[in-house]
């Protein structure tokens, strides 16, 4: 026994083990017999160091995956977030939407050091977190244990940080081609302070009204930011496209320019997305790889889902049609990803695909809205769809992180037999509309009255990129 | 004297036209990218379920200047090597030419081709 738990020690410590000695070294091998000479005192310490290296190397794992994980949902705004919109505009329009996204990434990163991650995570109201961790105070390499115990609070930061940047980065969809670029700097701060940092920490900070998990009044299940990312930015997008106006000559002459960029930023995103859910389990565990295989099957039954619908509708499967499914599979999964088996999944993806695809032409023809780029369409409808099947399909089989007082996984959605929570869901994402819509209303009349929120007509006609950025996306003649 | 040629033609047949064209000792043309229709009408494209009727269809327009005598040998050489056939083939137009100037040399009519 003895000289089992010394091998342990053996192979967990890492300074025992280097990698230029091989799993035979001498040194290895001499290392139990040397301990099984210990007198019995040596057990206790030999334990405690097992235990501290056995939590080590958890935390060596979890940390490498959650890092992965944060770079993963940066590469899901840039390169692919831009590049999925950046395709989708005329070509002289294509750099302003793909600095959009972006200048986001540089723009949140300083505000969420300032007061974002504070406002977010900090403790404070049901609504709104507290000023702690203003200016990043306090999050170092300690791990703080109400969010993730096993990496340290930084990697959460920052983690969280991505979520933050690419919210609103999906609202540019519904501006594109016609928003000035000072504008959409102000509505992006504004919108991340009155918006996002709220309704982040409702469902998923310390104390927050929604959180299911740190004592929420009405506990929402959201993995992965159903609400907090898509909601809340899809139907932010509307607001803006209704308040905008459409485009000059909309709809006619509106064609993306190039299928092929979106193509790259779609299936960049595809695989970003799984940074994006199976690192919202905050480590390297078996709840991670659940998250990354319910992500994957929905993102694949939306594509088809959405391609048989255009197929039947149109007459022929489009890529455009393909890759726009994929998303909205992965939009609707978000909140679930965490709580359903895959083959429920597979469904809530197909019904995404499905549903996304009338959204945003039978739908977004009807009401003739400008919503440029689908982020309504797909983010807002998709979003909601998901936020309420998760109530449906959660199940304590895949997460059982919620228990009773004895300790036993309590039921989560309907398939457990708490059909109450569908309810929760359907609150937590009429909170999550009712937020968007009037915070959203109030920023732009902000914008509009402070600076003016649309180009001149000469400058849409000409083009953003020449007009807000002096450059041109492609110039055929150099 | 002199014969200008320009045949609007499906842009896949360019390769072929300009090999025989060759073969047929012109000795230059100039290629232009357009855009346009006869009475074969445009395509659909849907995008996101938004129609868009394409009606100027892209076409490939070669233009060459030739001595007389080798217009028809010409004009025979477009319509072997481009006819499917179908609608949309394209067109041959044929003009009087008065004169050419080779501007290296100043070198006029048919030897500045």
């Amino acid at each position: 026994m003895l000289t089992e738990q010394s091998c342990v020690v053996a192979t967990a410590v890492r300074p025992i083990r280097t990698s230029k000695q091989s799993a035979i070294s001498p040194l290895r091998r001499l290392y139990p017999f040397g301990l099984l000479l210990i007198p019995a005192l040596a057990r206790a310490t030999d334990l405690e160091s097992v235990d501290a290296a056995a939590k080590a190397a958890q935390s060596a794992g979890d940390n490498a995956w959650m890092l992965t994980s944060a770079a993963l949902v940066l590469m899901m705004t840039g390169p692919g977030l831009a590049l999925f919109y950046g395709g989708l505009v005329r070509k002289k329009n294509v750099l302003a939407t793909m600095m959009q996204s972006f200048v986001l990434m540089a723009v949140v990163t300083v505000l969420w050091a300032v007061v974002g991650y504070s406002f977010s995570f900090g403790e404070g109201t049901s609504y709104i977190g507290g000023l702690r961790y203003l200016f990043l105070s306090g999050v170092d390499g300690v791990p703080n244990a109400d969010y993730a115990a096993t990496i340290p609070h930084q990697t959460f930061m920052v983690y969280q940080l991505m979520f933050a940047i690419i919210t609103p980065a999906l609202i540019t969809g519904a501006f594109g081609e016609r928003m000035k670029f000072k504008a959409m700097l102000l509505f992006m701060v504004l919108w991340s302070l009155l918006v996002y940092f709220p309704m982040a920490h409702m469902v998923w900070g310390k104390g927050g009204l929604l959180n299911a998990f740190l004592g929420g009044r009405f506990p929402c299940f959201d993995f992965a930011g159903g609400t907090v990312v898509h909601v809340t930015s899809g139907v932010s997008a509307l607001v803006c496209a209704l308040y905008l106006g459409k485009r000059l000559g909309y709809p006619s002459g509106m064609k993306p320019h190039s299928v092929v960029i979106s193509f790259i930023g779609a299936c960049l995103l595809w695989v970003g997305w799984f940074g994006f859910n199976a690192g919202s389990a905050l480590g390297a565990s078996s709840l991670a790889t659940s998250a990354f295989v319910a992500t994957h099957f929905a993102a694949a039954t939306a594509a088809l889902g959405w391609l048989l619908t255009e197929w039947i509708k149109v007459g022929k499967p489009s890529v455009l049609g393909g890759i726009s499914g994929s998303v909205a599979g992965l939009v609707a999964i978000t909140p679930a990803s965490g709580f359903v088996k895959p083959m429920p999944a597979m469904l809530i993806g197909f019904l995404a695909g499905v549903f996304c695809y009338f959204m945003v032409t039978t739908v977004k023809k009807k009401f003739g809205y400008d919503d440029s780029l689908d982020a309504f369409g797909v983010h807002g409808a998709g979003g909601t769809l998901g936020a309420i099947l998760t109530g449906v399909f959660a199940t304590n089989a895949v997460n059982n992180a919620l228990r009773d007082s004895s300790g036993n996984p309590l039921p989560l959605g309907l398939v457990d037999g708490h059909a109450g929570q569908v309810l929760n869901q359907l609150i937590a994402t009429a909170i999550a509309w009712g937020l968007a819509i009037v915070g959203t209303l109030i920023i732009l009349k902000i914008c509009d009255v402070l600076l003016g929120l649309r180009v001149t007509p000469e400058h849409e006609i000409e083009g953003l990129d020449l007009a807000l950025h002096g450059e041109e996306g492609y110039i055929m003649e150099a | 004297m002199m014969t200008k040629i320009e045949a609007i033609i499906q842009p896949g047949k360019l390769e072929a036209l300009k090999t025989a064209l060759i073969e047929l000792g012109a000795q230059g043309m100039t290629i232009f990218e357009v855009r346009g229709h006869g009475r074969q009408k445009g395509h659909t494209e849907v995008y996101r379920g938004q129609e868009y009727v394409v009606d100027l269809l892209p076409k490939i327009k070669v233009e060459l200047v030739v001595p007389d005598h080798l217009a028809e040998a010409t004009v025979q050489a477009i319509v072997r090597t481009t006819a499917t056939g179908k609608i949309g083939d394209g067109k041959i137009f044929l003009s009087n030419i008065n004169d050419a100037v080779r501007i290296r040399n100043q070198e006029r009519g048919t030897s500045a081709l």
